[in-house]
């Protein structure tokens, strides 16, 4: 009894009976997945409804008596907290990480599911108490997603009191729930491959989760930490992070705790995590491409070890965000040039995207106009970080809408492309039926059209000096009026992209009852998700028998071949030859 | 598996034969899986308390910090009680081994009778620190007063609900075993526990270091590190 493999454990197969242990307190992955997915994004549509918002002070002044200085702080805040943390590491990893890395890897389900349940529920009480501190008193936080102290938690701070306590616990909620998670993907990856799925034989989907997930584990852990320090520092007077401060006229009770220390430990896991959201959809919209493209990866090897290359050195270029922070001046031109390093890994995997399309046989899908779209913006997004990694560059810039629009285009705009480009490429599999083409496309083009005219004036006002995180910005000396003028199309612009992504949802919703049938692998997969006996795939994914793995993900177009794709179960002796029969040495 | 090896491979060619069935994939037990998982809880498990320690370290340079050792008024210069919890702390560890060695020969009774006294001693440790605590504010330490009294809580309760996280581990496991009728594979999940287990004493021994150092040794570690 003792050596049963997971993959063979009958009982871990009797199909859920009841619709809750079905639907709501299930142990499968896909299940827990949907979950995931749908809770996220509902929280990034009230994130998203709070840009709105925003956007109305900034391109219309005084016209909306219900945003004031604070509640406009308390927007940016929790916009800003809950697109980073709340939709995307929670979509990328719980939702996509749970559905694809068992059907990838061809295991029936996550190594510990019952673990993998209990991280959604903790999820889902993290966001709970995140947005219950819209109704506590004083309302939610307004200390920016940074959380910098000492500002934070003093008076003059919007929700300085409830809402920072609800924010720090919330964190420490969802980290929790990360880490019961990540502990299942990555052992999932590491114990549960079916047979012949060798790591290199991975669709780079599972190596940017994978990596992701392990900068998670190793990353999340220093946001904790600050975040206990700091609650200590709120609810029972400790000096962590506190200096002696008077405020308000008195005195406090602080004495001399170090705010930079917060910001070291902040950006020493807030660097990692935007590659935990950055590496999944470097993973997603590698396959995305190559499907679409019918050609391999460019460089499978050289993408691979990008994304661990990136991994690794994403860890030592984390005060780049703290140029300006007073920390020793020495460590500008350390880190200015591990940031510079970053970029090498990161420019190769964008090339070999590029090389990947180069004389592929490109079918414009919905999918893949979001994954081309993804190049644009994010080889956009990391131009400026370059300039911005040049500590005599950041200085000016810093705290400026450049800023805005560099992160923006780098990991706002471009991870939403690639989650489009997934949700448009997967949702056959998920749901069983094809999006509506058309709906997609007028999605595409708004979105990506408008995010453009959204952020690239940004940047330019960046140059002004218009600074970031203010309510208005009053009379000055170096913003002309017609900053104005340009602030007002902004928002014209964002409202429209706003809108445009209830095309999305009606299309959704609509398709799943009513979309055409998808049928067995839409796209003409190679890899294992678009092998399984049924689509949708059931609980348990492969019927009796798991399947067997004899080549990469990657067999598109195969000289010689019949069809343009290999599937990864195909054996080499059974692949269709074009001449007629079959020969099966060209694999 | 080496990685440079395994990063090194050429998934393109056809493979040598034989790599389909290579016979680990896809049969992982399930306490493979959980030793792996277990590797990864240990290395979360120190990157948190090195994180703590560094920022210990880096708070230890500013001026209103007085180590807890060091001058004869400070409570750890004589750091006996400490000893005792630590002593607590250590038997705990020692009675698990025995049952994780018990269990391995299906000696059942020896290996209840270490798993109860594992418990049991980690609940005393528990209430030792507690007490430990209340003898502190006694003297007028509170959380507080000093950064090095912070410290000194925050970490003794960090390190005591990870404690805690492992008791409810332990329970679980021992529960379903039980449960189950599958006594004969008690022994893998609770060599687990025990590596849980001896790995917490491990830097609970650190934490003591720390927490009783003298400035002087304290301030060498920070210039060590750059503070
Ligand atoms: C070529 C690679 C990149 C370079 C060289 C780079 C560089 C920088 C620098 C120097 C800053 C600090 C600006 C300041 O605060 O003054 C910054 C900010 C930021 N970057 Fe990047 N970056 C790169 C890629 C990325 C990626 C891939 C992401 C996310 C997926 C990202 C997300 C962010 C975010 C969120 C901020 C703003 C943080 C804040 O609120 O202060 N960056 N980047
Ligand atoms: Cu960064």
């Amino acid at each position: 009894m003792e050596h049963v493999a997971i993959a063979d454990q009958v009982d871990e197969l009797h199909d859920p009976d009841t619709f809750i242990t079905k639907y709501v307190w299930s142990q499968d992955h896909k299940v827990i997945a949907i979950q995931y997915s749908l809770t996220a994004i509902f929280v990034g549509l009230v994130a998203l409804v709070l840009s709105g918002l925003m956007r109305l002070q900034l391109g219309f002044p005084d016209s909306f008596d219900f945003i004031d200085p604070g509640s406009y702080l308390q927007f940016v805040t929790m916009h800003g907290m809950i697109m980073v943390i709340y939709l995307l590491t929670a979509l990328f990893l719980g939702g996509f990480g749970n559905y694809m890395i068992p059907l990838m890897i061809g295991a029936r389900d996550m190594v510990f599911p019952y673990l993998n349940m209990m991280s959604f529920w903790f999820y889902l009480l993290s966001v709970i108490i995140l947005l219950s501190s819209f109704f506590a008193p004083g309302g939610p936080t307004g200390a920016g997603w940074t959380l910098y102290p000492p500002q934070a938690i003093l008076q003059g701070t919007p929700g300085y009191d409830w809402g920072i306590i609800l924010m720090l616990v919330s964190l420490a909620v969802f980290i929790i729930a990360f880490t019961m998670g990540g502990l299942n993907y990555v052992t999932t990856v590491l114990q549960a491959r079916t047979r012949g799925m060798t790591l290199m034989r991975m669709p780079l989907t599972i190596w940017g989760i994978f990596t992701a997930t392990i900068l998670g584990l190793l990353a999340f852990p220093a946001l904790l930490v600050s975040a206990i320090m700091m609650l200590l520092d709120k609810l029972l007077g400790t000096s962590f992070f506190m200096p002696a401060i008077v405020s308000l006229g008195e005195s406090m009770d602080y004495t001399g705790g170090s705010p930079v220390l917060f910001q070291h430990l902040f950006w020493f896991f807030g660097h990692p995590e935007v590659y935990i959201v950055a590496l999944p959809a470097f993973g997603l919209v590698s396959d995305v491409l190559a499907t679409h493209a019918r050609k391999n990866i460019f460089g499978y090897r050289m993408m691979v070890w990008a994304i661990v290359a990136i991994g690794g050195l994403s860890f030592v270029v984390w005060a780049h965000h703290m140029y300006v922070s007073g920390m020793n001046p020495y460590f500008g031109f350390f880190f200015a040039t591990t940031t510079l390093i970053i970029a090498i890994p990161t420019a190769i995997k964008v090339y070999n995207w590029v090389l990947t399309l180069w004389h592929g046989n490109i079918h414009l899908t919905v999918p893949m106009l979001f994954a081309i779209g993804f190049i644009f913006t994010f080889t956009h997004g990391g131009l400026t970080g370059l300039f911005l990694g040049n500590v005599v560059i950041d200085l000016p810039l810093s705290d400026t809408y450049f800023v805005v629009a560099h992160f923006h285009m780098v990991m706002g705009v471009s991870p939403i492309m690639v989650l489009f480009a997934a949700l448009y490429h997967w949702y056959p599999l998920i749901t069983g039926r094809m999006l509506n083409v058309k709906l997609g496309q007028a999605h595409f083009w708004f979105t990506f059209l408008g995010t453009y005219a959204i952020y690239l004036p940004m940047h330019y006002l960046g140059f002004l000096g218009v600074p970031r995180r203010y309510f208005a910005t009053g009379d000055t000396s170096f913003i002309p009026e017609s900053a104005q003028t340009l602030n007002a199309g902004i928002t014209v612009s964002a409202l429209i992209v706003g809108a445009a992504q209830l095309i999305f949802l009606y299309n959704a919703f609509y398709s799943f009852r009513k979309g055409e049938k998808a049928g067995h692998n839409p796209w003409q997969a190679t890899s294992l998700e678009w092998q399984t006996p049924d689509v949708p795939p059931r609980h348990g994914n492969w019927g009796e028998k798991l399947p067997v793995v004899y080549r990469w993900a990657y067999d598109y177009s195969v000289p010689g071949t019949k069809e343009d794709f290999v599937p990864q179960t195909v054996p080499p002796e059974e692949v269709p030859m074009s001449a007629g029969d079959t020969v099966g040495d060209n694999v | 598996m080496n990685p440079f090896k395994t990063l090194g491979e050429k998934p393109w060619l056809a493979q040598p034969a034989g790599i389909e069935h290579s016979a680990r994939d896809g049969l992982a037990t399930a306490q493979s899986a959980a030793r792996i998982a277990l590797r990864f809880i240990l290395a979360i498990v120190t990157v948190i308390f090195f994180l703590f320690i560094l920022t210990f370290l880096s708070r230890s340079q500013y001026p209103d910090f007085q180590a807890l050792a060091g001058q004869p008024w400070q409570p750890f210069t004589d750091p006996s009680r400490l000893w005792f919890n630590t002593g607590l702390l250590a038997l705990s560890s020692l009675a698990i081994q025995f049952g994780v060695y018990a269990a391995r020969r299906e000696q059942l009774n020896n290996a209840i009778a270490g798993i109860s006294s594992a418990v049991f001693f980690a609940l005393m440790f528990l209430l030792a620190q507690l007490s430990l605590w209340q003898h502190l504010q006694s003297l007028g330490f509170y959380i507080n007063t000093n950064p090095a009294n912070s410290y000194f809580y925050l970490l003794t309760a960090i390190h005591g609900l990870h404690l805690l996280g492992g008791l409810l581990v332990l329970t679980n496991v021992v529960f379903r075993v039980w449960y189950d009728g599958a006594l004969d594979r008690l022994s893998g999940p609770l060599q687990l526990c025990a590596t849980y287990w001896h790995y917490l004493l491990g830097i609970w021994l650190v934490l003591f270091a720390l927490l009783t150092s003298r400035p002087e040794t304290i301030n060498a570690l920070a210039a060590m590190c750059g503070f």
